[in-house]
């Protein structure tokens, strides 16, 4: 019992991040009607900033955590404006397209982190790495739980924004009806750019609270790439609501399936799922919910 | 008010709106009549910027639309009620309303407008934290109505406001974009109920195949003996 126990609380505490991932992937997919296939890469940016901050200037990841969310902004804002927008301007290009040139992003950006870091692993080893306590014979992970809050708070936060603020009104206007957006005076393509920077910050966000406990390597964008896209199917497409159950369902598939089944199984077992709701809940999570 | 002249707009290769030119004088209502697909969205489409026109220019009180963003015509004080009503069907009747009230004037006078708003159509207050999608035909054109006039506009586009509903709901439709004119709204209204249509209106526009083939009062056109025949089925 104490092993299911432990197991759900590993899987509680990694599904918090990966709703972090998947929201900002059901974001970019709602307003721009497009899959990011750069997520994850934006997430390995970040974590490689976090390295970096770490490795050379001994800033403490969660210190670093303002510094990748606003560069991650920025890079986010400086993809949809110069390379994503353009495109919807070519009458030629299918604006189904831009998901192609997200795997060029994706692309680049491995390639860059190869370029200037090499293959090698890299970690980030703090004082707190490693360190857990203990509730009823069941260990928590200071760092992964520290996480969790944090990914508690920006969601809220962006729950409150995206509800309570005209801009984030604004940001689900374009996600229901783009024509009907602009028509009320949204300027639409500026929605885009801030919803990408947003989507960016928020993976970032994940990234940079994950090194502590992870490892890093330029690939590791492709499986986290796939992990949001799993995500958000789950969700069902442009839900946030659902991207958080998406991503607490993964956590919990994954760190169920490595205890019971196997370590190697692990993201096999996400896949399963996917192709599980694809077939029997087309429309994910969000058709039971209606949000 | 408006002035429309020589416009020339096409759907990639296709074209739509062949010269087409009118006018709207400030406090009035003037229609566009026509049959489906003759062109009247285009035609307020390309108002709002929604699309561009190849040739020919579109002013408002002296300033240039034609080649001006869409958010940029709000701005100015426009506003557009599109075919469809297109309400934000995940918001509620609220959200959808302080959606029309996004410019930095209307946004100022939010709650005093949303309670006119709320006055001209009471249900919609009792329907406010309700989603739009889940609303009656009849209550979305009110909050498609009801959100245009948030925006506190100069000038009110109405698109097929009567479309797909009951015939006594149409008559209250109606009843409020004369009403909404008699504030001092002026009103460019798009129909293809054209009997009720050319009776409210100071002046119209009739648009066929995508160009104007006549105009005058509202009394003229109803005893005009070709719209009697196309359009009046007498």
């Amino acid at each position: 019992m104490e092993v299911f126990f432990q197991t759900l609380v590993a899987g509680v505490l990694k599904g918090g991040l990966y709703a972090l991932i998947g929201l900002g992937m059901a974001l970019i997919m709602g307003v721009m009607g497009i899959i990011n296939l750069a997520h994850g890469q934006l997430m390995m940016v970040a974590m490689y900033i976090t390295f970096v901050l770490f490795h050379y200037l001994g800033v403490d990841p969660y210190r670093a955590l303002p510094i990748s969310m606003v560069s991650l902004f920025l890079l986010g804002i400086f993809i949809q404006k110069f390379l994503l927008n353009p495109l919807m301007k070519v009458e030629s290009i299918l604006p189904e397209n831009q998901v192609l040139m997200t795997v060029g992003i994706g692309i680049v950006l491995t390639e860059t982190a190869r370029f200037i870091f090499s293959s090698n692993f890299r970690s980030v080893m703090t004082s707190y790495s490693t360190a857990v306590f203990f509730v009823g014979g069941i260990s928590f992970s200071v760092a992964l739980c520290f996480a969790f809050l944090c990914a508690i708070l920006l969601t809220a936060g962006m729950f409150w924004f995206l509800l309570k603020t005209d801009l984030g009104r604004c940001i689900r206007a374009v996600a229901q009806d783009n024509e009907a957006a602009r028509l009320m005076g949204v300027n639409a393509e500026r929605i885009k750019v801030l919803t990408m920077g947003i989507g960016a910050m928020l993976v970032a966000a994940a990234g940079t609270m994950l090194m502590p406990v992870y490892y890093l390597f330029p690939d590791i964008g492709g499986p986290f790439t796939r992990k949001a896209f799993v995500i958000t199917i789950l969700g069902g497409l442009g839900s946030t609501v659902g991207a958080i159950f998406g991503g607490l369902t993964l956590g919990l598939v994954e760190a169920f399936g490595a205890t019971y089944i196997g370590m190697d199984y692990e993201d096999m077992l996400g896949l399963i799922i996917f192709i599980l709701v694809l077939l029997f809940l087309p429309g994910g999570f969000k058709r039971l919910t209606k949000v | 008010m408006l002035r429309v002249e020589h416009i020339q707009v096409f759907y990639g290769d296709l074209q739509v709106l062949w010269d087409v030119s009118f006018e709207v004088d400030e406090g009035r209502i003037v229609v566009l009549v026509g049959a489906n697909g003759a062109g009247k969205s285009t035609t307020l489409k390309t108002v709002s910027a929604l699309l561009t026109p190849a040739s020919g220019t579109i002013t408002f009180e002296g300033t240039r639309l034609d080649r001006a963003p869409s958010h940029k015509v709000v701005e100015l004080g426009i506003a557009h009620v599109p075919e469809g009503r297109r309400l934000f069907p995940e918001m509620t009747v609220e959200e959808n309303l302080i959606m029309g009230s996004l410019a930095s004037e209307a946004k100022s006078k939010r709650a005093e407008t949303m309670s006119r708003v709320y006055n001209l159509f009471p249900v919609l207050h009792e329907r406010r934290r309700q989603p739009a999608g889940t609303l009656s035909g009849g209550e979305q054109q009110m909050v498609a109505i009801g959100r245009g006039i948030m925006a506190r506009p100069k000038l009110i586009m109405f698109d097929e406001p009567s479309l797909g509903l009951a015939p006594l709901v149409v008559a209250s439709i109606f009843e409020i974009i004369r009403m909404v004119n008699s504030e001092g709204l002026t009103v460019l209204l798009v129909e293809q109920n054209v009997k009720h249509t050319l009776s409210i209106c100071d002046r119209a526009y009739v648009l066929e195949n995508g160009s104007i083939t006549m105009e005058g009062s509202g009394r003229e056109l109803l005893h005009n003996e070709h719209v009697k025949a196309a359009y009046l089925g007498i």
